[in-house]
């Protein structure tokens, strides 16, 4: 395992700022977007575009690269943001989110936006098209990690246990499942609305490796993301316990800002909060 | 003549062969390999071969991964469960991703007469075709459907393609070659056009005889490709007989009848009639064709709606 200096730390964790801070930008501009799950997975983001992923913003389609599945399509600006400042297109592209001359969608687009690997939105596939992205490897060609970054609510969905039984069966050691666990959903908090508990247990009798961290300290994201590819016979899951709406007051553990806009007024102190965290 | 073999044997026959051919295919079936016929492929490609159980959605999701990474997955399990199951996967993940899955309905129609309307396959084409991005197929006897492996795997995009349960009468020779999105007229005639696909396209041949033998100019046109649509092909045939029948084994909502109503409704009106399950659910039956004949689909209701259609022309 690496040991990460405190100087990566702390340039991930600026990142991490920044993904909020261009993703409030980005929903208040457009009046739409989801801030709250976009700010719990900042950190997760921030340690793979910006550290983890072996990725070539140049070569979108370069064979041997890294693969990530924003399963929890909802959090698109926040990939975007990510996207954007690691070089897969201008900056100035946020500014056109959901224009209608603008490349990037409401929910991601691979044949759009350069840089998403797939195109998400409903909740659930990531797991099963990393299982496939895994089984290709088996044929022969370039060798590489496959990420899923899962939302509870993607784990309500039956096409996600479903690809799990087949993550399981042929020990797709090749895919990381990321659960952004903020326990908040559109209608509130995920353990009124389906409990997933004993999630733990479920992904252990499900044949996963499971780790199981605090989703915004970036030294245990980044021994997570590392101590994964030392696991060579099943599948893992790295748990991230996360906070939905992450960073700003009034927006954290509430369903209210899954889907909502700031105001001028929210915007503002929205702003002051995050620059502040720095 | 009925062929000597089921389509879904000729199809999983030349499905294996075609895995020579092609070291990118893979296959994915649901747990009904020994009922598609996937399990020739099987057997001589096990590794290229993905048994998912009855993971209906969560298999079309693994073929977008397959072919997101360069393979050329055939995905494969009974037509209303991959249609109606994996519907979703199919619209986000395969059609709006414009992943290059061949999706591979067996069992289509009421070719399963003996499990009844919960198996049958009747608008599995009317959802396929009102997808963006996918070419909808219903290949008509054994050498279509194995001449549309080698078609569809080499094609750049993804595919729905349809293939009966049952033993389908021969139509074509064995140099038969497809292209798809082209037609194929079997007779020219200028009274009256059947247009057919998949396993009514035998049925067509023989409504096409006796009415010829009551003296009828029929014309015959065999559409395995019904999105993309031969509209050329069909707009001449509205052009020159005036009165078309178009017949599936298949709801009239939705399915290759739609299909042309739509076509010729755009650039040639003419007088239509639509051989197909009424907008019903049909039933089981001791045999696909005489459950084919007792609901609407027999070479009467064919040569019957001819006839309309001919009364109909302005």
């Amino acid at each position: 395992m690496h040991m990460h200096t405190e100087a990566l730390i702390g340039e991930l964790q600026e990142r991490a700022r920044q993904i909020r801070l261009d993703t409030l930008d980005m929903v208040y501009r457009r009046q739409a977007g989801h801030p709250g799950g976009s700010f719990s997975a900042a950190e997760i983001l921030a340690a793979l575009y910006f550290h983890h992923l072996k990725i070539d913003p140049a070569n979108p389609a370069w064979p041997e690269r890294d693969r990530f599945i924003l399963s929890k399509g909802h959090a698109a600006a926040a990939l975007y943001v990510a996207l954007a400042r690691r070089g897969y297109f201008p900056l100035a592209d946020l500014e056109k989110w959901g224009h209608l001359d603008g490349h990037l969608q409401g929910h991601p687009d691979r044949i759009k936006t350069p840089g998403v690997e797939m195109s998400s939105g409903f909740l659930g596939h990531g797991l099963s098209i990393g299982v496939g992205m895994a089984l290709a490897q088996r044929l022969g060609g370039p060798r590489y990690h496959v990420y899923a970054l899962m939302s509870d609510g993607c784990m309500q969905s039956g096409v996600a246990w479903e690809g799990a039984l087949t993550a399981a069966k042929y020990r797709c050691s090749e895919v990381t499942v990321i659960m952004d666990y903020n326990d908040v959903q559109l209608d509130g908090a995920a353990h009124d609305i389906m409990p997933l508990e004993p999630l733990i247990d479920k992904w252990k009798a499900f044949g996963f490796a499971v780790l199981e961290i605090n989703g915004h300290n970036l030294r245990q994201v980044l021994d997570a993301l590392d101590e994964a590819l030392e696991i060579h016979s099943q599948p893992t899951v790295i748990v991230a316990h996360t906070t939905k709406g992450k960073g700003v007051s009034f927006m954290e553990n509430t369903a209210l800002w899954h889907g909502a806009v700031p105001n001028a007024e929210q915007y503002a102190q929205a702003r002051a909060e995050l620059q502040e965290g720095a | 003549m009925m062929a000597e073999i089921p389509q879904r044997q000729a199809y999983g026959m030349a499905l294996a062969e075609y895995g020579a051919v092609n070291p990118d295919v893979v296959v994915l079936d649901a747990d009904v390999s020994s009922s598609t016929l996937t399990k020739f492929f099987a057997d001589r490609y096990p590794a290229r071969f993905f048994n998912l159980g009855v993971t209906e959605a969560s298999m079309v999701d693994v073929s977008v991964g397959l072919a997101l990474s360069g393979k050329i997955p055939f995905v494969n399990t009974f037509a209303a469960l991959l249609t109606l199951r994996a519907c979703e996967q199919i619209r986000t993940c395969v059609a709006y991703a414009n992943a290059n899955v061949k999706l591979v309905g067996g069992y289509s129609g009421l070719s399963d007469y003996k499990d009844g309307p919960t198996h049958f396959a009747v608008n599995d084409v009317a959802l396929m075709r009102a997808m963006p991005n996918l070419t909808v197929i219903a290949p008509a006897d054994n050498v279509e459907a194995a001449r549309m492996v080698a078609a569809v795997a080499e094609h750049d995009g993804p595919v729905y393609m349809r293939i009966s349960r049952a033993a389908v009468p021969d139509v074509f020779g064995p140099d038969h070659q497809v292209q798809i999105g082209k037609g194929v007229t079997l007779r020219g005639g200028r009274d009256v056009t059947i247009v057919g696909s998949g396993s009514m396209m035998g049925r067509c041949v023989k409504a096409a005889d006796q009415l010829a033998a009551e003296g009828v100019d029929v014309r015959l046109l065999n559409i395995h490709t019904i999105k993309p649509l031969d509209v050329d092909l069909l707009r001449q045939a509205a052009e020159e007989t005036g009165a078309l029948v178009t017949a599936e084994d298949h709801s009239v909502i939705g399915g290759l009848g739609g299909a042309v109503a739509e076509a010729l409704g755009r650039c040639r009106p003419a007088a239509l009639e639509y051989v197909g399950l009424q907008d019903t659910f049909a039933g089981t039956g001791p045999d696909t064709e005489s459950l084919m004949d007792a609901w609407g689909l027999g070479v009467v209701d064919i040569v019957n709606a001819a006839r309309r259609a001919m009364q109909r022309k302005a």
